[in-house]
């Protein structure tokens, strides 16, 4: 099993950490030709518009479609969760895969990022997991084929940010930050089962 | 459902979330604009860039807040701003206008000849400056979620960069071969907390992310400090004190992805203009040289 982490810009070596203690190769993807053989992609977390214009820039948009239109399973935590989107209500460039609105910085500035247990459909385990929000994006609304897998208070109100759609997987929190690699072993059965 | 504000994880995070990035001193909100187009990861709010506090002289102090409110609301990235040394008011007063991260900065004029900041109580993560791998875990005990070389801001000259850089990874590399009895005395002679250098052994890295800055004015120069061992820069002068400050600042931001790929390091180093005219610190007297401020 051979996993791509988008190396432009971000915390790409946390996940390659957690991916290389799970056994799995880790490949930094700064351009098209490094996501030759991989099995799956990992979008980090990082700053969405830095990424979205090195990707742009270096032609890394379409072989990444690609990728998904041909079912191998795309992760994005934060940045990643944005670059995916369908919609994040502002002029950047996004991959556009997943039927999501997005909602930027929508928790508020740094001094408002924060880490909450959460219950998350799906991943093994009875546990919460612990997630950790840093200027963290949140869904405000998915199309018909995705599945919401988790959400969390804000304003007295739940908010999605966690969902699946096929192949496709986002989260708003960071699991690489976590001591918790229940997550990235969701994922990897994600790429096994199209391998 | 319970939720932890300002803790030492997502201080440190958001740093994590810089890497592979570039910070660019900003002095207006167009600037600020100019910079996320570019690719900045980050910006850092101020007055006067490092170059111009040179030239002007006196006493230089934080930015005018209505100055960072307009940059806050100018761009999605993350925005910095600086505080004197020990100047905790200062920082108090940055806390509260939503900026995202403090750089409590040797380029500044200090406030305190004997004390930083203790950051450990504000929510609002900071980056300090460092020379040598003493001086990082001092800040790092601190409560600094993030430490950059001090290098010699506002000259253009990389060389104090790079001697900070290969000072701190140098110590690093040291540690690694050092016996368990000798770290006692390794944290004494460096004056730093022994937790810590027992931690730094134990990682064979710095516990918080780790920038360059001081002096990087080319592509070149940005990916000579990634390949040193850096996580990300700071371009501070040499952006708008440069010819093309938009073309110089994209060229920044793809050097330091590709920092390895030197063909792509001479693709977007062609045409681009002047570079700042910097100065040598070689040549400066050592009263004007601002990298001894902290302590």
């Amino acid at each position: 099993m051979k996993i791509g982490v988008l190396a432009l810009q971000g915390a790409f070596i946390e996940h390659e950490a957690v991916l290389k203690r799970l056994g799995v190769d880790a490949v930094e993807v700064r351009l098209p030709a490094d996501l030759d053989g991989v099995d799956g992609v990992i979008i980090p977390g990082g700053e969405s518009t830095t990424m979205g214009k090195l990707a742009v820039q270096y032609q890394l948009i379409e072989p990444l479609r690609e990728l998904a239109h041909a079912g191998k399973p795309l992760w994005g935590t934060c940045a990643g969760l944005i670059f995916m989107a369908k919609d994040v209500g502002r002029d950047q460039p996004l991959l556009g895969l997943m039927d999501v609105t997005v909602q930027r910085n929508a928790f508020g500035r740094q001094v408002d990022s924060f880490e909450a247990n959460l219950n998350i459909q799906g991943v093994d385990g009875d546990r919460l997991f612990h997630a950790i929000f840093i200027r963290a994006p949140l869904i405000e609304a998915v199309g018909a084929g995705v599945e919401v897998l988790a959400r969390v208070e804000k304003d007295d109100a739940e908010v999605i940010v966690a969902a699946r759609q096929g192949n496709l997987l986002v989260t708003s929190f960071h699991p690489e930050l976590s001591n918790d690699d229940r997550f990235h072993r969701y994922f990897l059965k994600m790429a096994e089962s199209k391998t | 459902m319970q939720k932890d504000v300002g803790s030492v994880v997502v201080k440190r995070g958001l740093a994590q979330m810089l890497k592979g990035g570039v910070i660019m001193d900003v002095v207006t909100p167009e600037h600020a604009k100019i910079a996320e187009d570019a690719g900045a990861c980050a910006v850092m709010a101020l007055e006067r860039v490092p170059a111009d506090i040179r030239v002007t002289g006196g006493v230089a102090r934080m930015s005018d807040p209505e100055l960072i409110l307009k940059i806050i609301d100018a761009v999605s990235i993350p925005v910095m701003a600086k505080c004197r040394i020990g100047h905790f008011v200062e920082a108090q007063v940055l806390e509260s206008l939503g900026v995202d991260f403090i750089d409590e900065s040797e380029v500044l004029t200090p406030a305190d000849e004997a004390h930083h900041i203790n950051k450990h109580d504000f929510k609002v993560p900071f980056v300090c400056g460092c020379r040598n791998l003493g001086e990082a875990l001092r800040r790092i005990g601190e409560g600094a979620a993030m430490i950059r070389t001090k290098g010699e801001a506002g000259t253009g000259d990389v060389g104090e960069a790079v001697r900070h850089a290969r000072s701190v990874l140098g110590e690093i590399r040291r540690l690694q071969t050092m016996a368990p009895e000798e770290l006692m005395a390794y944290a004494k002679e460096i004056g730093a907390p022994y937790e810590l250098v027992v931690e730094t052994k134990e990682l064979g890295r710095l516990p918080v992310v780790n920038f360059a800055a001081g002096g990087i004015a080319t592509p070149a120069d940005a990916a000579l400090m990634m390949q040193l061992g850096v996580d990300g820069n700071f371009v501070g002068s040499g952006i708008f004190k440069s010819g093309d400050p938009a073309r110089r600042a994209k060229a920044i931001v793809e050097a330091t992805t590709h920092y390895r790929d030197a063909n792509i390091i001479a693709e977007v180093s062609k045409n681009l203009g002047e570079p700042m005219v910097g100065r040598t610190v070689e040549s400066m007297p050592q009263a004007e040289r601002i990298a001894g401020r902290g302590w």
